[in-house]
């Protein structure tokens, strides 16, 4: 075939719209590159396939980050969003996270929007087929037509797309989402260029028309009043906001279910690809845990002017007539009418334990992958890798050292290290567990962990970054405040107040918040600067007395966490150079590749003895 | 012995008493001075020296220890140092941290490599024994324990969507509580676990002539001590290892303690003041045919606190009667004829056998090392127990136990966070 050059050149080009590509696109055209974006179908540009939700726990927590380093998810679910509840109020600060659901058409419309106006990011519809590497260098891709697009650094953020291949019961199709076709070629190069790829499976429930499904037997479930949202940009919410209902299944739904498990694709051996399980399928469900008599189900609304209905809960891809044969053994949904089946997909995905830290592969300089494609699972792991990739490809084409995040600064780093260090086998979803430095790492102070970093990249603006100064300055002030305002024991009056009674020796403020009992809004009438600080940075300081404890031992945990991390291991090293380490741990040492010695602690099977010699000859040079 | 860190100062300020200076000590000066215990006794006499940071070996201040040596003064100053909370170095880390700190001297660090590998390969070889015993099969209980109650306060925390009942919080202290328990009973074995790898201490003592060189031949089986009737023949100390029952003892035989003038003998006498400081174990001679004299009523005196056993030797002679304190049972035996050594045998190994070393399936704790490892795991038992009494969100508990699990994890080798995940998901029904 003959190549058609497109004539302009480009310096980052991505490839897919999804939420990975989206942020990564959006990061490196922020950034100053001449950024092209590639996708099959421009009308599912950062579609959500899934759940019309974002957020949950530890899924919140990344879309905080993405927003404090200046990426759009938040922004752009804040404009849609409509539904936001914060979960687990009833728990410490660390673990609360926020949730919303989207209007799905909006959702993507907006972001559609938001990537048509940054001046220096070319939208474009377009397959592409292959990649162009010279050498170990990628230099741009090829279209399904021939046509070539000249890029300097290319992001692969294909999702599901690639071999994709699409089960229904026991049929099955090549297809990269339901009513959209794989992608085939790329897989087969990477294959061929020596990368490991792996196959996996995720899955999804049917869709039900909500015209048929009667909600007055269902038990609503609103958003909170008001809303809160997820950019530390948006002041309100104002769009309309709509609940989701929730009913469950039911004996006769289980029976069902059983009595077709032979036309299951996942029973009969049809699926090869490994399947997330924290998301199993209602077969998984009703096998795996045989005692429980119903499985919830969350209704979600697909959008305020759509019909269509997500039952979060029973993914499926039992044949259609059985979905319809157990859906209407569930209670609201006697006549239910499906508008689109339920599916398992199985795709190709990147061993990422091939990747460096900065998401480029170690294989071919220049190429990054992010999202699915790493095997992960989840639009908020996929836009926190993709604005990591972005941004990393912008800051290479400005010789700048990569952007990592550490463990210590952010889910995002936890992420990313655990991908490249441990790659995955199932797909990857982020969980609060995963966090080492959890107690640290919250939704409130996401700004104050990544901003810096955000801003340095150039990715905040004036105004975000005067108002978190703003912020900063007020903490830092209040801090003093607290500690340095005392009540003394003769006033009385102020004591019996706080519902105090003697107090020997007075206390200062920050003393009086220590106790369980009394809240820094209590305090408020001691002092009225306090009470002129906003709520947020009032509880940023309420936080950090009441949990100062805790605080502290996390600190130094990191304290210890970080001395390893500055010592960097470079890219020349040659692990067979050193002497006394077991073939063992020099192999998988080769094999990951760490940059740091922190890194390397964390590759299993390296033992520490084998990271004090490493210390010493890293030293020696 | 050497302390690196932010707390060497405050910590060496805590157990070394010194008349000649005052605190805070010069940094690089050596001063001489006690090593106190927690209860006010001197544990040994010794020169200690402050080294702030970074002039140091490691870049951070430490704090030096010069004592007079003998594994067991070490071993007491040692326990002194963990029990505040001070950890004993991992193989290499002094090295490491002085690194880390920008401190390690180009040239030496090939030596250094080589010393971390020698030293990391006797910890393997130590590991692998270990790995082997029931210690360790018992470690994997705590550890499976732990690791089951996480999984649950992790899936509380993270799946507050998935329809799970919320986990009680009784039971999981209840759980936690056993857990500690048998931690502590672990902990507490390391006394008789250390005895078995490092041997206990047995002082013979007691004024001259009384026949300590005798009992102690007696015991040995062969005539290792020179027996005279010259009083004070024996005047500098004499080590012997003996093996009673499976328990390795060093048996030490000494001057007879006495007032004198013989500067030889003096010598002798002050090595054996020393020794009862730290031996595990003193037989407290006197002849029970000649009666108690002045010098047997000032040993008696000097035992006091000591743990010690009244050996009446000479039973094979007429006894004189004896006053208080020395009528409370004393062991008769005769180092002549024989008579008693079975008892006087029974009576040590009784001794080190308290507790944890009775039956023979009884799992002890030897290592240094593994005993903090523990200690912080169990810390972190507590920690999850009172978070979780008293009602703190459950992110709080769940510290408490992934440091347990990481004390734990220190000593077996393997860690946790996978594993986690495993439990949860296949213990609860989750996922949309
Ligand atoms: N009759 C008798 N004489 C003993 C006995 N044990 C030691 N002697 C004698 O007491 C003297 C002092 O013994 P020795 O072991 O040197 O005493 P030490 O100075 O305490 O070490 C020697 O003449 C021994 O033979 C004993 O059990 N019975
Ligand atoms: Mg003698």
């Amino acid at each position: 075939m003959v190549e058609t050059g497109y004539g302009k050149k480009y310096r980052v080009i991505v490839v897919g719209a999804g939420h990975a590509g989206c942020e990564a696109a959006l990061a490196a055209a922020r950034m100053g590159c001449a950024t092209l974006l590639l996708t099959m179908n421009l009308d599912a540009v950062a579609q959500m396939s899934c759940n019309p939700a974002i957020g949950g726990l530890a899924k919140g927590h990344l879309v905080r980050e993405i927003d404090a380093l200046g990426g759009e998810m938040a922004r752009n679910i804040d404009e849609t969003g409509i539904q936001f509840r914060i979960l687990n109020t009833k728990k410490g600060p660390a673990v609360r996270a926020s949730r919303a659901q989207a209007d799905r058409q909006l959702y993507r419309l907006r972001m559609k929007r938001v990537l048509e106006s940054e001046r220096s990011l070319d939208l474009k519809q377009g397959t592409v087929n292959r990649l162009l590497v010279e050498g170990d260098r990628v230099q741009g891709v090829e279209t399904r037509e021939g046509l070539v697009f000249y890029g300097e650094r290319v992001i692969l953020t294909t999702g599901t797309f690639m071999r994709g291949l699409i089960h229904v019961g026991l049929n099955h199709y090549p297809g990269g989402r339901a009513g959209e076709p794989p992608s085939e070629g790329i897989s087969e190069q990477l294959r061929s260029l020596g990368f490991r790829i792996g196959r996996l499976k995720t899955g999804t429930p049917a869709r039900l028309d909500g015209e048929t499904i009667d909600f007055t037997l269902l038990q609503p479930q609103y958003g909170d009043d008001p809303p809160n949202p997820f950019s530390f940009e948006t002041r309100y919410i104002s769009r309309t906001q709509a609940p989701c209902h929730i009913t469950q299944t039911t004996l006769e739904t289980h029976k069902i279910i059983l009595k077709n498990l032979d036309r299951s694709p996942l029973y009969g051996g049809v699926i090869e690809g490994i399947g997330p399980r924290y998301c199993p399928s209602i077969e998984d469900k009703v096998i795996r845990f045989p005692d429980k008599e119903s499985h919830q189900i969350f209704l979600e609304p697909d959008g305020l002017d759509s019909a269509e209905i997500y039952p979060s809960g029973i993914s499926t891809s039992l044949p259609p007539d059985v979905q319809l044969a157990f859906l209407r053994t569930i209670p609201g949904l006697e006549r239910v009418e499906i508008m689109r089946p339920g599916y398992a997909i199985e795709y190709d995905f990147v061993d990422p334990i091939q990747l460096t830290p900065d998401l480029q592969t170690k294989a071919i300089l220049g190429l990054y992958h992010a999202g699915q494609i790493n095997g992960t699972s989840g639009y908020e792991e996929a836009a926190a890798q993709g604005l990591l990739a972005g941004m990393n490809a912008a800051l290479s084409l400005k010789d700048q050292e990569p952007l990592i995040i550490g463990r210590d600064e952010g889910y995002i780093g936890v992420m990313i290290d655990d991908l490249v260090n441990h790659g995955t086998e199932e797909p990857y979803r982020m969980f609060t567990s995963r966090a080492e430095y959890r107690l640290l790492l919250r939704e409130d102070n996401a700004d104050q962990r990544l901003t810096g970093i955000g801003r340095r990249a150039g990715l905040v603006s004036d105004t975000r970054w005067e108002s978190y100064l703003s912020k900063i300055e007020a903490l830092d002030r209040g801090e003093r405040i607290l500690e340095e305002t005392r009540i003394s024991p003769s006033d009385r009056e102020h004591l019996a107040r706080l519902g105090l009674g003697e107090l020997k020796n007075g206390a200062s403020l920050r003393e009086l918040l220590r106790r369980p009992e009394i809240g820094i809004a209590d305090l408020l009438f001691l002092c009225k600067e306090i009470a002129e600080f906003s709520t947020e940075v009032r509880r940023q300081l309420e936080i950090g007395v009441k949990y100062e404890g805790y605080i502290r031992r996390q600190m130094e945990q990191v304290d210890s966490f970080r001395r390893m991390e500055k010592v960097s291991i470079p890219p020349s090293f040659d692990f067979d150079d050193v002497r006394g380490l077991s073939a063992e741990v020099r192999e998988k040492l080769k094999k990951v590749r760490p940059l740091t010695l922190g890194q390397a602690t964390r590759i299993s099977g390296v033992t520490p003895a084998a990271t004090g010699i490493l210390a010493v000859v890293l030293k020696r040079g | 012995m050497r302390v690196s860190g932010s707390r060497a100062e405050e910590v060496l300020g805590r157990i070394f008493r010194t008349r000649r200076a005052q605190w805070p000590l010069d940094s690089h000066h050596l001063y001489h001075g006690q090593i106190i215990d927690v209860d006010g006794n001197t544990v040994d006499d010794v020169l200690a020296t402050v080294m702030r940071g970074p002039r140091s070996y490691t870049g951070e201040t430490v704090a030096e220890i010069h004592c007079h040596g003998g594994p067991i003064v070490i071993r007491r100053i040692l326990d002194l140092f963990t029990d505040f909370d001070i950890r004993i170095a991992r193989p290499g880390e002094f090295t490491l941290r002085a690194f880390l700190n920008g401190k390690l001297d180009l040239a030496q660090s090939e030596a250094v490599v080589d010393l971390i590998r020698s030293r990391s390969e006797d910890a393997r070889h130590m590991a692998l024994d270990q790995m082997e015993g029931k210690l360790s099969r018992l470690l994997r209980k705590f550890r499976s324990s732990l690791v089951e109650i996480l999984a649950e306060v992790e899936a509380w925390i993270d799946f507050p969507e998935d329809d799970l009942e919320e986990p009680d919080r009784d039971r999981l202290v209840i759980a936690l509580k056993t857990l500690e328990g048998d931690m502590v009973r672990l902990l507490a074995t390391f006394d008789s676990g250390r005895v078995l790898r490092e041997g206990a201490s047995v002082l013979i003592l007691g004024r001259p002539n009384v026949g300590k060189s005798s009992i102690m031949n007696l015991l040995l089986g062969e005539a290792r001590a020179i027996v005279t009737e010259i009083p004070g023949t024996t005047r500098d100390l004499i080590e012997e290892n003996y093996i009673l029952d499976g328990i390795p003892l060093r048996l030490i035989d000494c001057a007879g303690v006495r007032e004198t003038e013989d500067p030889v003998e003096m010598a002798g006498v002050s090595r054996a003041r020393e020794k009862m400081l730290s031996a595990d174990l003193i037989l407290m001679v006197i002849d029970g045919h000649e009666g108690i004299t002045r010098d047997d009523e000032a040993v008696h005196e000097e035992c006091r606190g000591l743990r010690f056993i009244t050996v009446a030797n000479k039973s094979d002679l007429p006894p004189a009667p004896l006053p208080s304190p020395f009528t409370a049972e004393p062991l008769r035996i005769s180092a002549r004829t024989g008579e008693g050594l079975e008892e006087l045998k029974r009576k040590i190994g009784t001794t080190f056998r308290r507790g944890s070393l009775e039956s023979p399936d009884t799992i002890l704790l030897c290592n240094r090392r593994h005993r903090e490892a523990l200690g912080r795991a169990r810390e972190g038992t507590k920690m999850a127990q009172s978070a979780l009494f008293s009602g703190e969100p459950p992110e709080h508990a769940a510290l408490g136990i992934r440091e347990a699990l990481q004390g734990l994890g220190e000593i077996t080798g393997e860690t946790t966070p996978q594993e986690v995940l495993e439990q949860i998901f296949s213990r609860f029904c989750i996922g949309k």
